[in-house]
């Protein structure tokens, strides 16, 4: 069974279509990264797919209707929207208490083994913590919930890269465990790189690229080309060309290595490189631009 | 045929865990209390801090003016005796009566816009409680528990009164028992209660509907989007027509209203009154009141559920 399965899915806000159209499919055990510029529909995609807003179209997450079955589905489903969604006036104990006392698969001694780790003190309230303290104390809850599939919707966003690094290497180190199902939706790609078994970039309310990571390291080639060889490399037909280090960087789509490999360096490109090449490329946008 | 498939949807779901345990709903309901009480200690500390301040202000009134005034209250008939003892009863009683009301309106207004306004909904959202425990434990605030605080405190504080006084007495060598006499606390106690669950809480329910109606679809300044469509429907009556039956019609929801759980013309905090709550149930008023309260509730869910959560 899919973890995730989406068909046509839609969604209006008056005028303005935040998903138009999205068909996906996610297996139980990846960890996914969802890409996408400002607006592009990743909030409302996960909104969709944890039952916070009504769509149109298909959906299904673990076997069942979001929408239809919101509750009974956060049994298995963990979410953790940006950093500031713990309500401020809460102390540290009151919330292992509220989520200890409402969730069946709640673990309090792994929370507690968790937030052992850390300074915050459990009479503090959320307001009194940082907000690297704040993102341990909710990692610290969603990890000891013993769920199937975990939503992160910009989770590191407004971190510094201390946290950020020791939040995902928790995330794979305490909590994946091949079963489980993480999606990640942010524009910090480069942090999650390595963390991600598959990749999907959404831009206007659509899924514009999906693939698999491994697939993403046979698929595209990046080449730094010498500079007598651009005219060759050119006629191969990269997806994208940019210039770096006074050379020009060609980003090929299932191009043969061998070929390639006699125009320059070789290297497998960054998902940064390969969001711009893909995004940029779509009608009527400047590359990397938000909306 | 499998049974067991069609009682669950998507078996290997249940499979996953080792058994999870079942968290039966009354649980819900119990951490969803102790979350508002968490969030709102007004509603405890309101009432409190209200009785504390009158019972400072009693406590200095009976050192300043010991016996004398109670020597002079001996010199009184009967009756006029008796309504001056009562007087600071009726007044701690109605302050707190006031306490809940003023308290139970801010708290309506306030409690469903916040969750959406500091985002936390999406911390409430995420787990496994729904909208209908939330709202509905959300109105038994005003409609149950804060009432019920109340009166306690209302309970506590004549029962210190009583002692405050009894003291003074005491000291000036006159009669306490017969002072005990007249306050009649249990009596006026469980009046007081009868008076708030009736008049305020049971006949006013509308008014605590709309305001968690209100507080879950208005995304900024609740609280004039509470009050301004009533006035301004009122104004317009009035300009255009010169009546005031709109003001009287909402007017009735803080008072009781005509069909009232008291005879006509009779004081509701008197042990004498005679208490009339059949009359009361048997108002339609009563009941069109509730059922359009039940609406307003039940819009309050369905906004919560539906509203954007960002």
């Amino acid at each position: 069974m899919a973890c995730i399965e989406a068909r046509g899915l839609r969604k209006a806000f008056g005028t303005t279509i935040a998903l138009d159209g999205v068909y996906l499919r996610v297996e139980e055990g990846r960890i996914l990264g969802l890409i996408g510029p400002n607006g592009a529909g990743k909030t409302t995609a996960l909104n969709a797919i944890l039952g916070l807003t009504p769509y149109q179209g298909e959906l299904k997450v673990l076997g069942r209707d979001p929408w239809a079955e919101r509750d009974r589905l956060m049994r298995d489903v963990c979410f953790m929207a940006d950093v500031a969604v713990l309500p401020r006036w809460i102390r540290v104990s009151q919330a292992l208490d509220y989520v200890a006392g409402v969730h069946p698969r709640f673990d309090r001694a792994k929370a507690e083994g968790f937030l052992a780790k850390t300074t915050i003190k459990r009479t503090s309230k959320v307001r009194e913590l940082s907000k690297g303290m704040v993102t341990q104390l909710h990692l610290a809850l969603v990890m000891a919930i013993d769920a199937r599939l975990l939503v992160l919707d910009e989770p590191t966003l407004g971190l510094d890269i201390l946290f950020r690094k020791q939040f995902y290497d928790s995330l794979l180190n305490d909590y994946y465990d091949r079963d489980r199902t993480i999606v990640v939706a942010t524009h910090q790609v480069d942090e999650i790189e390595h963390v991600l078994t598959d990749l999907m970039f959404i831009d206007s309310g659509r899924i514009v690229f999906n693939s698999s990571m491994e697939e993403v390291a046979s698929r595209y080639v990046e080449v730094m080309v010498h500079p007598d060889k651009l005219p060759a490399a050119r006629a191969l037909k990269p997806i994208h060309e940019r210039q770096g280090f006074g050379r020009s960087i060609l980003l090929f789509e299932t191009a043969d290595r061998q070929q390639v490999a006699a125009l320059g360096e070789v290297h497998t490109p960054s998902i940064s490189d390969l969001f711009v090449a893909v995004i940029g490329n779509q009608a009527g946008r400047t590359p990397g631009a938000a909306r | 045929m499998n049974m067991q498939t069609n009682a669950m949807p998507s078996p290997p779901l249940e499979a996953h865990a080792a058994v999870p345990k079942v968290i039966p709903a009354t649980q819900h309901i119990y951490w969803a209390l102790r979350r508002e009480f968490w969030e709102n200690r007004f509603i405890y500390l309101g009432p409190l801090a209200v009785a504390a301040l009158f019972l400072f202000g009693f406590l200095i009134h009976s050192m300043i003016h010991p016996a004398n005034s109670m020597r002079a209250l001996a010199t009184l008939a009967p009756d006029k005796q008796r309504d001056a003892i009562i007087a600071p009863y009726d007044m701690a009683a109605g302050l707190l009566m006031g306490a809940f009301i003023l308290v139970g309106m801010f708290y309506c207004i306030e409690t469903l816009q916040r969750e959406r306004r500091d985002r936390s909904i999406l911390f409430w959202k995420s787990l496994p409680v729904s909208d209908v425990t939330t709202v509905l434990t959300k109105a038994s605030i005003p409609f149950l528990f804060l009432p019920l605080i109340s009166c306690a405190i209302a309970f506590v504080t004549q029962f210190l009164m009583l002692l405050v006084s009894s003291v003074v007495l005491a000291g000036s060598g006159l009669s306490v028992a017969r002072y005990w006499e007249q306050v009649s606390l249990f009596q006026g106690s469980l009046l007081l209660l009868y008076h708030v669950m009736t008049v305020h809480v049971l006949w006013a329910a509308p008014i605590y509907g709309w305001l968690l109606l209100v507080s879950a679809w208005a995304r900024r300044a609740a609280l004039l989007w509470a009050v301004l469509p009533p006035l301004a429907i009122g104004t317009l009556e009035k300009l255009l027509f010169n009546t005031t039956y709109f003001a009287a019609f909402v007017g009735r929801f803080f008072t009781g209203g005509p069909e009232g759980s008291y005879p006509p013309g009779t004081m509701p905090m008197d042990p004498g009154t005679h208490l009339t709550p059949f009359r009361f149930l048997g108002a339609p008023g009563l009941w069109i009141g509730l059922a359009v309260t039940a609406a307003f509730l039940a819009a309050a869910v369905r906004l919560r559920r539906y509203r954007d959560p960002s």
